[in-house]
Parts: C-alpha cells; sequence; structure tokens
C-alpha cells in the first residue's frame, strides 16, 4: 500500500468531518450573512443589508451587547479570583483535605438543565434556599430572576458554585509546582506574607491565570442554557445575551441571514477581546527564561 | 511556605464546604417531600416523614423509559465514535510521519477557536437537506468524523510517548499499520481512553443545545430535554422536578466518583496544557 495512501486513510474521519462540518459551513455562513434565507427558499443576496440593520435599526442587538457585557466583565474576574482563593486555601495541610477537594470539585460536574433547575428553585422568591437564610439573618431578600435588576446578579452568582472545579485544580497544581526555594530566599530577605504572595505566587502563577481568563471570557460571552431555560431571556430582555439572541433569531424567526450576520460579529468580537487579553499579558503575564 | 498554624483555614474550610454541598442536601430532602412539607416552614433538611412518591410519579409524569433510552443511545454510540475516530486521527498525526505534520495538527488545534455559533445555520441546513432532522443522527454521526481536537491532542500525546523501538520492531514482524494501531497502540492506551469516555459522556449527557435544535419530537427527546419541557408545564412542582434533577445526576455522580482518577487527569492535561 502506497504510503500516502495509508495516511490518508488514517487521516479520513477527519478530513471528511473538517470539510463538512468545518470549512463548508464556516464558508457557507459568511455568504448566508449576506443573504436573506428563511431555510425555506433559497438565499437571496442583500449584499450588507443584515450587517447595516444589526448596527442601526435593531435595539434588542445593543441590549444583548450591553448584557453580555455586564455578565462577562463581573463573571470571569468573580470566578478566577475564587478559584485562586479556594485553591490557596486549599494548598495547606489540613485534615481530610481529599475530601474538601472532592466535595468542591462536586458542584462542576453539574452543569445544563440540571443546574439550572436547582438554581431557579434556590432563586426562588418565596421558598428558595437563599432567600430563606437571607430571611434567617432577618434580610429581606430580592426577588432574583424575577427582577431585572437581580437577574443578572443572580446568573452572575449561580457560576460561582463550580469555582471548585478543573479551573482551581489546574491553579492547585500551578501553585505546588511553585520550588519552595524562591520561598525560602525570600523569607530570608524577610518579606511579609501579602508581599509573598504579589512578588513571587501572583508572577509564578501568572501564565495559568492568563489562559484560563481567555476560556473563561470566550465562555462567558457565548453563555445560552442557564438563560435559555431559567429566565427566557426576561424579565424586560435583562437576560437576553447575545447567544439566546441569535438562537431566537435562528430557530424561532428563521432568520438564517440574519443569525449567521450575528454569529459573524460574535467572532470578530471574541478576537477583538482574545487579541486585547494577549497584548495586556504582555505587561502582566511572567514567563519563565524571558527577561 | 510558613503555614499559618492557627484554626481559621480549617474552619473556612469546612464553612465553605457546607455552602457548596448545600444545594444537593436540599435538593435530596426536597425530592423527598410531598408538596405541603415543601412551603411548610420551619423548613426541615431531613425530611419527617420520607415521601418516596415524586420517584413514582414522575415516570407517568413523562415518558422517562424514553428519554432514558434515548439519553443512552445517544451518549453510548458518541463516545464509541469519538474514542475511535480520535484514535485513528491521532495515529496518524503521531506514528506516521510525514512532511508538515506537525504544522497541520497545529492547524487543527487553533480550529478549536472557532465559536460553534459561526457553523451552527449552515450545519443545520446540511442536516435538513439530508432529511435527518428529528433523528439522532446530527448528534451521533458528527462524532465518529475527527473525534474533536482536544481528544486528538490527547491520545497524540500518549501515542507519541510510545517507544519507537517497539513501533520497529512490530514492523519488522510483518505487521500493517492497521495491525499495530489495533494490536499495540489502542490496548496501552487504556488510561486515555478512559479519560476521553468520561469527558465525552460528561458532555453528551448533559448536551442541551444539540437535541434543542435537532429534536423537536417530544418521544425523541434526551433527558435533559424532557426537564427542560418538564420545567415549563409544572413550575411549581419541585418535589418532582428534583427527583427527576437526581435521577439525571446519578449517573454522572457514579462515573465521577468511580473514575476521579482519570477525570481529573483530562481536565489537568486540558487546562494546562491546552
Amino acid at each position: 500500500m502506497p504510503k500516502r495512501f495509508l495516511i490518508f486513510i488514517f487521516l479520513s474521519p477527519w478530513i471528511i468531518g473538517f470539510a463538512t462540518f468545518g470549512i463548508y459551513p464556516f464558508m457557507m455562513s459568511l455568504y448566508y450573512s449576506f443573504c436573506q434565507y428563511d431555510v425555506l427558499q433559497i438565499p437571496m443576496f442583500i449584499g450588507l443589508e443584515n450587517y447595516k440593520n444589526i448596527l442601526t435599526k435593531d435595539p434588542y442587538f445593543w441590549i444583548s451587547i450591553k448584557n453580555t457585557a455586564y455578565y462577562t466583565f463581573f463573571r470571569v474576574p468573580l470566578n478566577i479570583i475564587g478559584s485562586l482563593l479556594l485553591a490557596i486555601l486549599l494548598n495547606q495541610t489540613v485534615k481530610g483535605i481529599r475530601i474538601l477537594r472532592t466535595i468542591y470539585f462536586l458542584p462542576s460536574i453539574i452543569s445544563g438543565v440540571v443546574l439550572s433547575v436547582i438554581w431557579m428553585w434556590i432563586f426562588n422568591p418565596q421558598i428558595g434556599l437563599l432567600n430563606i437564610i437571607l430571611g434567617f439573618f432577618g434580610l429581606d431578600g430580592p426577588l432574583w430572576l424575577q427582577d431585572p435588576q437581580w437577574s443578572k446578579p443572580a446568573l452572575i452568582i449561580m457560576s460561582l458554585w463550580s469555582i471548585g472545579g478543573g479551573r482551581m485544580l489546574v491553579f492547585l497544581a500551578a501553585l505546588q509546582n511553585i520550588p519552595k526555594h524562591l520561598y525560602e530566599a525570600f523569607e530570608m530577605d524577610g518579606g511579609n506574607i501579602y508581599q509573598r504572595f504579589f512578588h513571587i505566587t501572583l508572577p509564578m502563577i501568572s501564565p495559568v491565570i492568563f489562559l484560563w481568563s481567555i476560556i473563561e471570557v470566550i465562555a462567558s460571552m457565548q453563555v445560552f442554557t442557564e438563560a435559555f431555560i431559567m429566565t427566557k431571556g426576561g424579565p424586560l430582555d435583562s437576560t437576553l445575551f447575545y447567544n439566546l439572541y441569535l438562537y431566537n433569531k435562528a430557530f424561532e424567526d428563521f432568520n438564517m441571514g440574519y443569525a449567521s450576520a450575528l454569529a459573524w460579529i460574535l467572532l470578530a468580537i471574541t478576537l477583538c477581546v482574545t487579541l486585547a487579553q494577549f497584548h495586556l499579558s504582555k505587561r502582566y503575564v511572567y514567563y519563565e527564561g524571558q527577561k | 511556605m510558613k503555614r499559618i498554624k492557627n484554626k481559621t483555614i480549617p474552619i473556612i474550610l469546612i464553612c465553605g464546604a457546607f455552602i457548596a454541598f448545600m444545594p444537593i442536601l436540599w435538593m435530596i430532602s426536597t425530592s423527598l417531600k410531598d408538596s405541603n412539607s415543601i412551603f411548610s416552614f420551619p423548613l426541615k433538611i431531613i425530611p419527617d416523614p420520607v415521601h418516596w412518591e415524586n420517584y413514582s410519579t414522575i415516570w407517568k409524569s413523562m415518558p422517562l423509559v424514553q428519554y432514558f433510552k434515548n439519553s443512552i443511545l445517544i451518549t453510548g454510540l458518541t463516545i464509541i465514535g469519538t474514542v475511535f475516530s480520535s484514535a485513528l486521527v491521532a495515529y496518524g498525526f503521531s506514528i506516521l510521519e510525514w512532511k508538515n505534520r506537525d504544522k497541520v495538527f497545529i492547524f487543527i488545534i487553533f480550529t478549536m477557536m472557532i465559536p460553534l455559533q459561526v457553523i451552527m445555520v449552515p450545519v443545520f441546513v446540511i442536516f435538513k437537506q439530508l432529511g435527518w432532522l428529528n433523528t439522532f443522527k446530527p448528534l451521533i454521526v458528527p462524532a465518529f468524523l475527527g473525534g474533536g481536537a482536544f481528544n486528538i491532542f490527547l491520545f497524540r500525546q500518549f501515542f507519541l510517548n510510545i517507544p519507537r523501538e517497539i513501533i520497529d520492531a512490530a514492523k519488522m514482524d510483518g505487521l500493517s499499520h492497521f495491525q499495530i494501531f489495533k494490536e499495540i497502540a489502542l490496548p496501552i492506551s487504556k488510561p486515555v481512553i478512559a479519560t476521553i469516555s468520561i469527558l465525552t459522556f460528561m458532555f453528551t449527557w448533559n448536551d442541551f443545545m444539540g437535541p434543542l435544535i435537532y429534536l423537536s419530537d417530544q418521544i425523541k427527546g434526551t433527558l435533559a430535554l424532557g426537564i427542560m419541557m418538564f420545567v415549563g408545564q409544572h413550575q411549581t412542582e419541585w418535589g418532582e422536578l428534583m427527583a427527576v434533577s437526581i435521577l439525571m445526576m446519578l449517573p454522572m455522580l457514579i462515573v465521577f466518583f468511580v473514575f476521579q482518577k482519570y477525570f481529573i487527569r483530562g481536565l489537568m492535561i486540558g487546562g494546562s496544557k491546552s
């Protein structure tokens, strides 16, 4: 058997998959974004019309952008800091640490529909766990998912339940990989615990934090399931996130051209934000072997 | 690191663990209460008396057996497809040697960054034109075609560590690459197979958007989809909702506790090297 043919056979699943579910849809999506297309009739080319309408005539586009930006802006730092603090705490030698780690990890394996159902009920204003606990301290809890002011904070609080998952474990491993002699040298110079954290611990684990902040930002910008199940975008469009709006345009209105244009705008925003993060990282991320 | 020698850290950790575990505990408790005691104050964590009815009524409230069957079928076939096709492709990117191989592989890794939304509409159109809407095919077939860049990456890392002498010796004995793949590469990569199977299981079992887009016939729905519809229709029957959520969670919890080692390793590799 000729070698080329052999290589082709081994790679064939990927080649076929990439052609049908990668390159082809990628190009078609760009084409649809310049068309009016409802799936039933053939796509009709309308040039930049979709993009023009989105950017100038569509209030929901801007609402969804604002909601998604708000959500991302708070969810990402809170989740990263939360996981980091937890990793630092779990890095101590405490009895039963393995059981504690498992308990903290457990919520992160619950996702999607089940996660949404649990939290719909925790946020229930009358019988929900949260307001019962707040009531116990004499506080009058808000309506959470039914209040436009509190719906986004509620979804952010919910995301914090899984700070003990994979991200925290990676932070923990990074903490444990910091060479002991760095700390010893620092102690000889008489630095205190805060200086030690900001001068040794943080720089040493900054590459992992950077990587996870990129993953988190992309995940936050694509938030969908929670909002779809728990709030349907409401109340008063306060949880109409970008992806939810895109889904509605595509699979409720069957306005596929418009939805494709929305998707390409999302791709452009994602690229810009990621590039900005890389740019910022040059100043804040420390890589061993450089400088 | 100088250890803080007081009791604050253990106390913080235990309180935190209690908060993290509280929703699960409360969920189990609610699933064992009838609707009267869910609303009665003061709230009790341990239901008294224990009501098992929720667990029997949910089987009548929705076609739960069918949902379980559908979810198991889709998840099972997806795991088989993912493991087999990603192993095959990874072999082509590790044991086989060819020009520009590593460059092409880096390109594959880059394709992971394209958001799903960009290709979502055309992929839907493809499946519609194939007449595959309302079948399981759109959820299963793609798994057999490549198995995902991350899984190819995991297999490739493992295959690259197989000593070259073993491959050369096998070739001397007259084994073809297909035999080496089947007799040597696959059997020794059991840990990777376990990791990929578990991660794929977790993802597919929980997947919501795929079934939502492709399965509109209620009887074809997966568990995730079924629960979603139940939420819409019976929003206030918390006991039943919690019971069905626990049933859906149970396989995940079992897999997690039995294969914890593989599960965590997969996440660690993904987090530190990707």
